[in-house]
């Protein structure tokens, strides 16, 4: 693994989201400290640390939805005003009122609005994406019916297809798989594998352990500064485990890793 | 029905349709943006903007009067969506904050600039003049088709139906941007949107709608069809476009229907006069929400709601 502050020699064009001395939080009071990351494309990173440890605000000070008060964001080395059709955002499930007389279509659709424009018409090949979208976290048979009736594990899948339907190649969750049935869970990481596979970059934070180990090919431990990143295998160790969650982390969770 | 119900009851009753239109349409997007007092921050906060003017011009002549409250509501909407954004509060608490500041700011310079003694008609604020908007020209359905006579209707039915027009295409050519960052404003910020902007011309166009519906029909009417059709509509639908068109259906029903019965209803009933247009028009409208929180389809699909819809739209149905 790298230790903190150490890139790894990736030129930044090539990597997808690279953050530096990324430093941002609320009110004045910074949450998330200096942050340096390099994500590499084509890989599957998870961002993992105690509530309150600035996951969110990682991804929110990236994406420019919180301003940073220090330090950059990249996306494949340049600003993410010229990359945003290439960069899909996942927010969490609980930011949005799901009351809202949308059908399930309808929020996919939303993942197409940057490429139609303020005067574009919705063409039968632009429902066919949002419905082939659908289609892949297996909601394609619900795409008529009211966002009202869905369950969470739904709610989220259709935030996936939502993103999906952009056609973007760096995906950005947040969240993921909180408060989401197994069945949708493995519905969602094995769309999160395909994209991977497909070459596309997944940069999601999570808060599970044992999926991560998993699931994910690379890990970011984060306690308000980055404390390690590289492949799972490597950055995840007793050692860094334990200075980012200190006492809080059950011994269980740590049998199996190395000392 | 004559020469009379074209010359007397016609022209306010278009004005009153025109009107809640106008009102109905952007009220459906403050509904889903918890802005729907907008229409009474609005009203309150375009009382600096009268004074204003009427200092400026030295008239009390409607067009200089309209700008001026035009104006101030135009920076009232402004400031809440600063006091939003800046400090963090909800939109109500911004908009509570935004007008009772603007309104007190009215009263202190009217009293300041002397135009307090100019006789301010609370009551026509409140309940606008509706019966006052007659078209004498007029001698009978044919005059309809008359350009002379035509020429002759009241100006206020010209005024609100090119902001029922304008409105109309504002809202028509941001539907899309409106709905996403209304669901999400987040995800429509990374995709590149401007979803402050959008809210900007939002309230602007209310505030348009709100201020010409003033002067033809009072706050009371603007502020009910701001936030009373949608509501209901919003009951008996889980669609957007099919709470778009009931909400349009409601208000225009209500309108119309109030008209009617305000001027003929205490007649048949055997009363020697009728009673306010638009206090009829306030009051169908909250009868029709009360119907649709009772007994609408509580947000089922939409072929549900049709028949909840129908019976409230009884009232026009008499005329």
């Amino acid at each position: 693994m790298n230790a903190p502050g150490a890139f790894p020699e990736v030129d930044l064009r090539d990597s997808p989201l690279a953050l530096r001395g990324l430093t941002a939080g609320y009110g004045g009071q910074p949450v998330l400290l200096g942050a340096d990351l390099t994500v590499p494309p084509g890989t599957m990173t998870a961002i993992l640390g105690p509530n309150g440890a600035g996951k969110s605000t990682l991804l929110r000070a990236a994406l420019g939805l919180l301003r940073p008060e220090a330090g950059r964001a990249f996306f494949w080395g340049g600003d993410l005003d010229r990359m945003r059709g290439r960069v899909a955002y996942v927010p969490q499930r609980a930011s949005v009122d799901w009351d809202f007389p949308a059908t399930i279509e309808d929020v996919a659709l939303m993942g197409l609005q940057r490429e139609l424009g303020l005067l574009g018409r919705v063409r039968p090949r632009h429902r066919d994406r949002a419905r082939a979208a659908l289609d892949r976290v297996g909601l394609l048979p619900l795409a008529d019916r009211p966002i009202g009736a869905l369950s969470g594990g739904q709610q989220q899948r259709v935030f996936l297809a939502r993103a999906l339907a952009q056609g973007a190649d760096l995906f950005l969750l947040d969240e993921p798989l909180a408060g989401v049935d197994a069945a949708s869970e493995e519905s969602i990481l094995r769309v999160l594998r395909e994209l991977r596979d497909e070459g596309r970059t997944v940069v999601a934070v999570h808060h599970d352990l044992g999926t991560v180990l998993r699931r994910f090919d690379r890990a970011v431990l984060l306690n308000r500064r980055v404390l390690a990143e590289g492949p799972v295998a490597l950055a995840l160790t007793a050692r860094t485990l334990q200075a980012t969650y200190g006492g809080r982390l059950d011994p269980l969770a740590l049998a199996g890793l190395d000392g | 029905m004559g020469a009379e119900f074209v010359i007397l009851t016609l022209p306010p009753l278009t004005a009153a349709v025109l009107a809640a239109l106008a009102c109905a349409l952007p009220g459906n997007w403050l509904l889903l943006r918890r802005q729907a007092m907008l229409g009474d921050a609005v009203a309150h906060s375009v009382l600096p903007g009268l004074v204003v003017a009427f200092v400026l011009t030295g008239t009390l002549s409607p067009v200089p009067l309209a700008l001026g409250a035009l104006a101030a509501a135009l920076v009232a909407v402004g400031l809440v969506e600063a006091i939003r954004r800046r400090g963090r509060v909800d939109p109500g608490t911004a908009m509570g904050a935004a007008f009772t500041t603007l309104f007190a700011l009215g009263v202190l310079l009217l009293e300041l600039s002397g135009a307090a003694r100019v006789h301010l008609d609370v009551e026509h604020a409140l309940m606008g003049n509706l019966e006052s908007l007659v078209w004498l020209d007029a001698t009978g359905w044919s005059s309809l088709l008359d350009g002379a006579a035509l020429r002759g209707l009241p100006p206020q039915i010209g005024v609100l139906a090119a902001t029922l027009l304008g409105v109309a295409s504002v809202l028509w050519l941001l539907r899309r941007p409106l709905f996403a960052s209304t669901f999400d404003e987040d995800h429509a910020r990374v995709t590149g949107q401007r979803p402050a902007l959008t809210g900007l011309a939002l309230v602007a166009a209310t505030a348009t709608a709100a201020v010409a519906a003033f002067q033809a029909v009072g706050a009371i009417v603007v502020i009910a069809m701001l936030t009373v059709p949608p509501a209901a509509a919003r009951l008996l639908t889980d669609r957007f476009e099919t709470q778009l068109r009931l909400s349009l259906l409601l208000a225009a029903g209500c309108a119309a229907g109030g008209t009617i019965l305000g001027g003929y209803g205490p007649l048949w009933l055997g009363a020697p006069a009728s009673v306010s247009a638009a206090g009829t028009i306030a009051v169908l409208g909250g009868l029709a929400l009360a119907l649709a929180a009772g007994f609408g389809p509580r947000r089922r699909p939409a072929a549900a709601g049709r028949p909840g819809a129908a019976a409230l739209d009884g009232p026009s149905g008499e005329a």
